[in-house]
This record gives structure tokens, C-alpha cells and sequence, in this order.
């Protein structure tokens, strides 16, 4: 392994710009004449729209008042969900329409009505205070299970007792069969909360109409440019894609909530060639929280059916998932295919059933937040293997390893075909590296200081490496998710690899540079990596779904291949040797069995002179695309370890201990992997123990603000313990996995599992604060002293 | 609108401005120092951290005119003669960093830190980043990179020595 090759924990070449405050997000560029956007919102989660009065507003001036009228006035087409989702009967899922501005009625705090553009956002703010928006207030519902029942407020008219889809996976009947012969059931019924993701960075956009040519260019904080370009020109209708430029410049954490496509980034666009001026806005912390899409929200019952041995005949779900008050971007696959799939977990269970009914309330839209129904998955999983194990009184890592898969290719109940893995490797090391077997002595020194000590597993699957095209294309994805990459060599010899990926804080420039500089032997100084600008990189699915290191970087090797190929041919014409005889190692070309060689610089610099080159058969230049479709999803797994002290006179949780064995394949960077890890146990952690997205029965977002919801800050952890064990992904060139979304997958059930078991109750809710922790543990005390 | 004087990273900048404009806002917009970023609207995620006469303030917190006759430094002015300050160069090599948009505040918000007081403990360290929000690196190397930086500041020897 070279210093600067795969494998090699590279320092990361894009943090000068980061570390000296010369990063490049949306907010930091302007355009020449730009106005100024502020969205004027509803306060009211269902109303309808009576009047629109922007006439004292217009008055002022600069300033433009834009309402839902105008925009369906110009045709503007409507936002869309991109993954159809079939109901048990057939029927297609019930999607409302969804205006960038709402015209007729709002359907949740925080939907847009108006748009105001003005000199500075002060003045557009103080119009908007001018504009008068009159209501009429309707009833709203925000909780999932009342919004099925019946005489609850309609919100769309598409959509009956506010049902989206009823869906299901697996079969009924012989998971129930299974049931009925069981000697043990756990049970559980369970909240996921509903997240904000909350990147630091806001959300943007920057809207420039070139009247000259008709075209368009968007500068937005967004995880997918080509995504964006293509649903704005073919389903909004705004521009055809070659006059619709979409730049994702530096983007400062997306975890998801940066992949839709939102009604913001389409108003501005129109608004630019309505008003004649650019168009810039950026998102308030306040307002995100009413306007980003929100994260998991799922409600389910689910079991586990156990023999005598602690086998596992087989799991049954049902859940209701929230998915507010428009479908988002991706939101249907969230809780169905990205979830339903993971129920077998890393155990072999022999069947399962699950039904998902999905609905709209009138709360903020929901969809894919780091981990998308994984997360999901697994918390159902591992609580029921605990509280399974607990029930039964056999230790909980034993359990799992009498049902972990032993051989791959391993078929699953529910689609998937696990390809392989060792799970007995990570949890093995995991407990070694957690000190598990020495647990009790722990549990012991914390109880003489008043403390009560837990430890909790999590042994997660995930599939990732988002995804095989015909696959997810069978199961309604309306896209496919192969990605691309083009390889340009200069004739200087220098790099520079096109890829349809896009970093906002993996550290790709760094990563895909060492893929490159180990493979074509040259410095890794000489290679940039290009992503985000719709007007260099062709076309791109982007990042998320833990699909760049997997899908990117397989792109740039058949890119590779590629270049290897004509390189080589170009090395035969300059060394006049024959084709077959030329070797390429460690940068250098030579002809085998003699001692005649070309260096990398000489063979780039003839391919552009192309003196050399006899006849037509060979092109000058050399540069080559590729594009990847994976055969499967990938399908990282591992095992965490959380222990904690509660104490029980506050409830308060301290993690005193994190260890984290997961393995994800090859891996290019330690260092990054390692960091997804830290960054993924966090958001799993807020999700346990802080982070609570609380409506009122009105439809009021009770927790709208940093100052009501909890992020994690670094007094909340301990450091990290990380590891990793490898098997190598077969269904790749470079065998790798992913990581991204990792920690946050096995993090909640890790957490809870700890809490749960020091505190010897099984009924304790996420977010796991001090007061639910407190108000579980007056219970047990009274259960005792019954 | 009010004339101000603000010394910023060193040199003296005139501006008249608003008195309800914020000092970040200020510094972003009407003297084009966009290190400083804005992440919340309630004082909580620290990203607009600076220093305002050696001590750490949230500028998103403070109006322009408050900062008249001060002394401001932002990210953009503690790399001195194009060396990176020890604290950069240890959030480099401790990988303390994903996306940067926190890191701006989180560097400002240690350098105030260790300013006042020396070296600090892991803990001490934890607590005094309460004010700073990081949603992508768990925290866990940038505990590790003030450590390094902190030592590196007090001993005269590289951020990597100091790590070790």
C-alpha cells in the first residue's frame, strides 16, 4: 500500500479551503443586481387560501410580491414523488398535487403561500409583514394513526381517510403458521421519531435568467445537480435541461435532507425570469424546520417468534408511516423498500410478513434521512433479539449467534440476497474490544455510586451502495441509480475525473484521487476531481444511500480500464512494439521482455500530438467515460456496543462507552471511513436520547427552533472505540461496501438496548430523555414494591 | 445609518451601517470575510463564532455597532505570513473536519477557549464546545484536534508532535 494509494488515511486535500474560511457555499457567492427572497408561510397546518393581498406590499419599492395564482397562471408544473409505490390491491399510491406555491389551500405549518423579492432580505421581510394572507382554518390532524380513522380531516381529495398506499411484504400466511408453533414471542410496540435532519448549512438557492439565451443557472445546495436539472425541466417544466445550468458548489451536510427537490429552488427560478433579476435565498434555522423534509416517523407493532432454542421461526410488522402533508422526492420507498427489506436482519429467519400503511397528516413532508428505513429496520430487529433474549434468559450475543447467517450467498425472505459477510467476526471483536464478558464487575463499581449500569447490542445490516437500476426499477423507482465518470487526461499529464457523485463532506476530492493515483502510478497531486456543475459532468445520480465509494468509484475503474486500454496503444505506436506487448505498472509502460519503457507524461503528451499514430485506427486524445449499474445493493454490517450509567434520581444517561466493529469491505481512507462512523453513532445517538420533533394536536411544530430541539453537542459523547473487520464486496471492481449511513443505522438500538437493560424495563420510548428515563423508572419501583 | 470602526484581522475598516445589522452579516456581506457562516437564528450552533478583543462571541448575537472601536478576528485572519495557525493545521491532520461549515466557529470558539486557560482536559474540552454545533463528525476528532492544537500552542513543537 502505497502512502497515497487505497488504504493509505490520506490528509484531505479539499480542508484548506474549509480551515482558512475560504469555502465556497451558496450564501457566499452573489450575483450582479440579485433580489432578495422571503417566503411568506402559513401559519395554520390546514386552512384554506381565501384571498391573497399583496397590494400594500407591491407599493414599496423594488419589491415583487409572487403568489400560488401566478405560478399555475404560468403553467408551472408541480413537484413530484419519483418511486411509484403499489397498494396491496394494486392500486397505484395516492399522490396529491404538490404546487411550489400553495394556491388553494396549505396542508402544514410552513407551506409556502407567497414569495416577496426585494433590494435586501430586510426589506423583503418588511413588505411580507405588508402582505395579508386570509384564511380559512380548517381542521388538522398530525398524528399517523388518527389520521386513518375515519372522521379524520381530509387533507387531499386524491387520497381517502388520508391513506397513501397499504403495502406489504412477505408471506402471511406462513409467517402466522410459524407464530402459532412457537414456544416464545417478543413483542414490541414502538415510535421511531420523527428527526429535522439539521445540516449546518441551510438550505439555499441562487437563481440567474439569461434573457439573451433563454437559459437559466441554479445554484442550490443540493446532494444530485442532475437529478435536480432533470425534474425541474421535465416534471416543473421550468426550462428543457440544455437550458437549465444547476452548480452544487460546496454544500455544507446534506445526510439526505439535500437530495429532494423543493418548492424554493423552483420559485426562484421562475421568480428570476418573472421579476428580470436574479434571485437569492437562503433558509432560516426556524424556517428549515418547517420546510426541510423531516426523517423517519414511524409507528409499529412488531414480533419475533422464538423455538425453545432460540431459534427464530419468523417476524411480523405492521407499521404506519408519516409521511406529511406531500409526498417528497423519494419519500414512498423510505418506509417499503428501504425498510421491509432489512427485517431478517444478520439472522437466518426463515420468514416474514410486514405491512406498511403509509399517510399524509398535516405536518412537514417526510423522507430519506441518513439510513432511510434502515434505521427503521433495525431498531425493530435488534429490541426484539434483546428483549427475545432477555425473556428467555439467554445472553443476548448468544442468541444473535444462533441466528446469525452462516453461509452466502444468502437468500432472504424479503428480496434481498445478502452476498456475503461474517458476523460472528464483528461481534466477536466488538465484545473483545467493549470488554463484555468483564460487564457485571462494572455494573457492580457504578451501583456503589447510586449508578445504574447497561449494556446494549446492536448487530446491523444495511443495504447500500444505492443501487442496481432493473432492481429498483421493478420495485417503482422511477430513475435508474447506475452513476458515471469520465477520466481526462491532460496532455501534461495531469487527471481530472468527471464524476457524477457529489461530496458535501466525504471528502471525495481526496478519496476518488487516491483510487486514481494508485492505480495510474502518478501523484496524487496531479489529479483533481470535478463534481457538482451540471455544465462539466454529464450526468450523475449524485450522494446518499452510501453509494459513491461503491457505485462512484466502480465508474471511475471502467473509466480506468478504459484509458489503461488506449494508453497502452498509444505506448505500442511510440515504443513500436506490438499492442499485446505492452505492460503498464506503476506509471510506467513497457514492452515485455526488454528494457524499452515510456513513462506515463510521455505516453499523455503523444496521445495529443499524435505524431505517431499510423493510419485511422487510433484516435488522438485520451479520455474515457464509464458508467457503472451496480448487479446488487451491498450490504454492510457490524455489531455496536453502548454502555451507560443512568442516574436514577435525574434519569439522565451518560454513554460512557462506544465501540464500533463494523465491516464495510475495502476501504480507500481509514481516516474518512472512521469519520462517517463518529458522525453517523451521533445522529443515531440524538435520535435515542435528544432529538424530538413534537407537534400539537393543531398541527403546530411545538419544537420549531434549536433553542426546543435538542442536537447532540460534544458533552454528549464518549470518545469512540472503532474497528472494522473485511469481507470484500463481490458484486464490485474494488470490493467495497460503504459507510456512510452506518452509524446512524445501529446507533438508536444500541442506545436503548443499554438503557433498557439498566434500567430492567423494556418501556421506555425514543427520545430516551431524562424525564422518560425518570417516568420508566418510578414505574419499575412501583412494579416492585407491588 | 451609523458610521463604524471595526479592526478586523488587523486592519481598520469603515462601514456606516444600520443599527439593527448583525455583525456577521457585517462581516459576510459588507467586508466579503465569508469564512463566518451562519447556521441558526437563535444563538445556538456557533458557526458565526469570532473573536471580539481576544474573546469568543457569537456574531450573529452581536450588532455591528456594538463592535465599533474593536478588535475582530475571523478565520481569515489567524494563518499568519501563509502558515496555517497550529489549531488549522490540527484539524487537518486530526481529519477534524467533513463538510466545514461548522468549522470556521469551531476553530474561533477553541482558539477563545484555550486562550483563556491553557491546556484543557477531554471534559473541559467537551463542555467548552457546548456552544458549537456539528452535525457531521460526532466530535470525536475535533476534541482530539483542540488537544493537539492546544498543546502545539503552549509547547512551540508541530500539531503532530503534540498528537503523539
Amino acid at each position: 500500500m502505497s502512502a497515497t494509494g487505497i488504504g493509505a488515511a490520506v490528509r484531505r486535500r479539499e480542508d484548506l479551503r474549509f480551515i482558512t474560511g475560504r469555502g465556497h457555499y451558496t450564501d457566499d457567492f452573489s450575483r450582479p443586481g440579485q433580489g432578495h427572497a422571503h417566503f411568506i408561510r402559513s401559519a395554520h397546518a390546514h386552512a384554506k387560501i381565501v384571498k391573497v393581498d399583496a397590494s400594500a406590499a407591491e407599493g414599496r419599492p423594488g419589491v415583487h410580491v409572487l403568489t400560488g395564482a401566478d405560478l399555475a397562471a404560468d403553467k408551472i408544473g408541480n413537484l413530484i414523488c419519483g418511486w411509484m409505490i403499489h397498494s396491496k390491491d394494486g392500486s397505484p399510491m395516492k399522490m396529491a398535487p404538490h404546487p411550489a406555491l400553495a394556491k388553494d389551500k396549505v396542508c402544514h405549518v410552513g407551506d409556502p403561500v407567497a414569495v416577496v423579492i426585494a433590494d435586501s432580505l430586510a426589506e423583503a421581510r418588511d413588505a411580507a409583514e405588508q402582505v395579508n394572507v386570509e384564511y380559512e382554518v380548517l381542521p388538522a390532524v398530525a398524528d399517523p394513526a388518527q389520521a386513518k380513522r375515519t372522521g379524520a380531516p381530509q387533507i387531499h381529495e386524491v387520497a381517502p381517510n388520508n391513506t397513501i398506499y397499504e403495502w406489504h411484504l412477505g408471506d402471511k400466511q406462513k409467517t402466522d403458521a410459524a407464530f402459532a408453533s412457537a414456544k416464545h414471542v417478543a413483542s414490541l410496540d414502538l415510535t421511531n421519531n420523527r428527526l429535522v435532519p439539521n445540516a449546518i448549512e441551510p438550505r439555499a438557492a441562487i437563481a440567474e435568467y439569461d434573457a439573451g439565451t433563454d437559459s437559466f443557472t441554479l445554484w442550490n445546495t443540493t446532494q444530485n445537480p442532475h437529478v435536480a436539472r432533470l425534474v425541474i425541466a421535465a416534471f416543473v417544466g421550468m426550462a428543457p435541461e440544455h437550458k437549465l445550468r444547476v452548480i452544487a458548489p460546496d454544500v455544507g451536510g446534506g445526510f439526505g435532507s439535500k437530495i429532494f427537490i423543493y418548492p424554493e429552488e423552483v420559485v426562484a427560478l421562475w421568480a428570476s425570469r418573472r421579476v428580470g433579476r436574479p434571485v437569492k435565498w437562503v433558509a432560516q434555522r426556524t424556517e428549515a424546520f418547517i420546510s426541510d423534509a423531516h426523517g423517519r416517523d414511524h409507528v409499529t407493532h412488531a414480533e419475533m417468534a422464538f423455538d425453545e432454542n432460540g431459534k427464530i421461526l419468523g417476524l411480523r410488522a405492521n407499521t404506519i408511516a408519516n409521511l406529511g402533508a406531500y409526498m417528497s422526492t423519494v419519500s414512498s420507498s423510505v418506509p417499503t423498500y428501504l425498510y421491509a427489506t432489512l427485517l431478517s436482519g444478520q439472522y437466518d429467519v426463515p420468514t416474514i410478513y410486514c405491512e406498511v400503511d403509509a399517510v399524509y397528516t398535516n405536518t412537514v413532508p417526510v423522507d430519506a434521512y441518513r439510513g432511510a428505513g434502515r434505521p427503521e429496520a433495525t431498531f425493530v430487529v435488534e429490541r426484539l433479539v434483546e428483549i427475545g433474549a432477555r425473556a428467555m434468559g439467554i445472553d443476548p450475543a448468544e442468541l444473535r449467534r444462533r441466528n446469525f447467517i452462516k453461509s452466502f450467498p444468502h437468500q432472504t425472505p424479503v428480496i434481498m440476497t445478502y452476498d456475503a459477510g461474517d458476523y460472528h467476526a464483528s461481534l466477536k471483536k466488538a465484545l473483545e474490544a467493549a470488554d463484555y464478558k468483564n460487564f457485571a464487575k462494572r455494573k457492580r463499581e457504578s451501583a456503589r455510586d447510586g449508578k445504574l449500569r447497561g449494556i446494549g447490542l446492536s448487530a446491523y445490516i444495511e443495504a447500500c451502495g444505492i443501487a442496481p437500476s432493473q432492481a429498483v426499477g421493478s420495485l417503482g423507482c422511477g430513475v435508474g441509480l447506475w452513476e458515471s465518470a469520465e477520466v481526462r487526461v491532460n496532455p501534461t499529464g495531469s487527471v481530472e475525473i468527471l464524476t457524477g457523485t457529489h461530496s458535501h463532506g466525504q471528502g471525495h476530492e481526496t478519496t476518488f484521487a487516491q483510487l486514481v493515483s494508485e492505480r495510474l502510478g502518478i501523484p496524487i497531486d496531479t489529479i483533481s476531481i470535478v463534481h457538482g456543475d451540471t455544465d462539466k459532468v454529464q450526468f450523475g445520480m449524485g450522494t446518499y444511500g452510501s453509494r459513491s465509494g461503491a457505485v462512484g468509484m466502480s465508474a471511475v475503474v471502467k473509466a480506468l480500464d478504459k484509458v489503461e486500454a488506449k494508453a497502452k496503444k498509444v505506448a505500442a505506436h511510440l515504443l513500436e512494439a506490438a499492442e499485446g506487448d505492452i505492460e503498464f505498472k506503476d506509471g510506467k509502460f513497457t514492452v515485455s521482455g526488454t528494457d524499452k519503457s515510456a513513462a506515463w507524461g510521455e505516453v499523455a503528451l503523444n496521445a495529443y500530438i499524435a505524431h505517431r499514430f499510423a493510419g485511422q485506427e487510433l484516435e488522438p486524445g485520451l479520455k474515457e467515460g464509464a458508467f457503472y449499474d451496480p448487479t446488487n445493493f451491498t450490504f454492510p454490517a457490524g455489531c455496536h456496543v453502548c454502555e451507560v450509567e443512568v442516574d436514577p434520581s435525574t434519569g439522565k444517561t451518560d454513554i460512557v462507552g462506544w465501540t464500533a466493529v463494523d465491516d464495510f469491505g475495502v476501504v480507500v481512507n481509514p481516516m474518512i471511513v472512521e469519520g462517517q462512523v463518529h458522525g453517523g453513532i451521533a445522529q443515531g445517538v440524538g435520535q435515542a436520547l435528544l432529538e424530538h420533533t413534537v407537534y400539537n394536536s393543531d398541527g403546530q411544530l411545538v419544537s420549531g427552533s434549536f433553542m426546543d430541539y435538542t442536537m447532540p453537542k460534544a458533552d454528549d459523547f464518549p470518545p469512540f472505540q472503532v474497528d472494522m473487520t473485511v469481507t470484500k464486496c463481490p458484486s464490485n471492481p474494488l470490493g467495497i461496501k460503504g459507510c456512510g449511513e452506518a452509524g446512524a443505522i445501529a446507533a438508536p438500538a444500541a442506545v436503548i438496548n443499554a438503557i433498557t437493560h439498566a434500567i430492567g424495563s423494556e418501556d421506555l420510548a425514543m427520545p430516551a430523555t431524562p424525564q422518560a428515563v425518570w417516568a420508566a423508572l418510578q414505574k419499575v419501583n412501583a412494579k416492585a414494591a407491588a | 445609518m451609523r458610521p463604524v470602526g471595526i479592526t478586523v484581522n488587523g486592519s481598520r475598516r469603515e462601514v456606516d451601517v444600520e443599527p439593527r445589522e448583525l455583525l456577521v452579516y457585517v462581516l459576510r456581506e459588507r467586508l466579503g470575510l465569508t469564512g463566518t457562516n451562519v447556521g441558526c437564528d437563535t444563538t445556538t450552533c456557533g458557526a458565526c463564532t469570532v473573536l471580539v478583543d481576544g474573546r469568543s462571541v457569537k456574531s450573529c448575537t452581536v450588532l455591528a455597532v456594538q463592535a465599533d472601536g474593536r478588535e475582530v478576528t475571523t478565520i481569515e485572519g489567524i494563518s499568519s505570513n501563509g502558515d496555517l495557525h497550529p489549531l488549522q493545521q490540527a484539524f487537518h491532520e486530526q481529519h477534524a473536519l467533513q463538510c466545514g461549515y461548522c468549522t470556521p466557529g469551531m476553530i474561533m470558539a477553541a482558539l477563545g477557549l484555550i486562550q483563556e486557560g491553557g491546556r484543557l482536559s477531554e471534559e473541559e474540552v467537551r463542555s467548552g464546545l457546548e456552544g458549537n454545533m456539528c452535525r457531521c463528525t460526532g466530535y470525536h476528532n475535533i476534541v482530539k484536534a483542540i488537544g493537539a492544537g492546544a498543546r502545539a500552542m503552549a509547547g512551540g513543537g508541530t500539531t503532530q508532535q503534540a498528537a503523539e
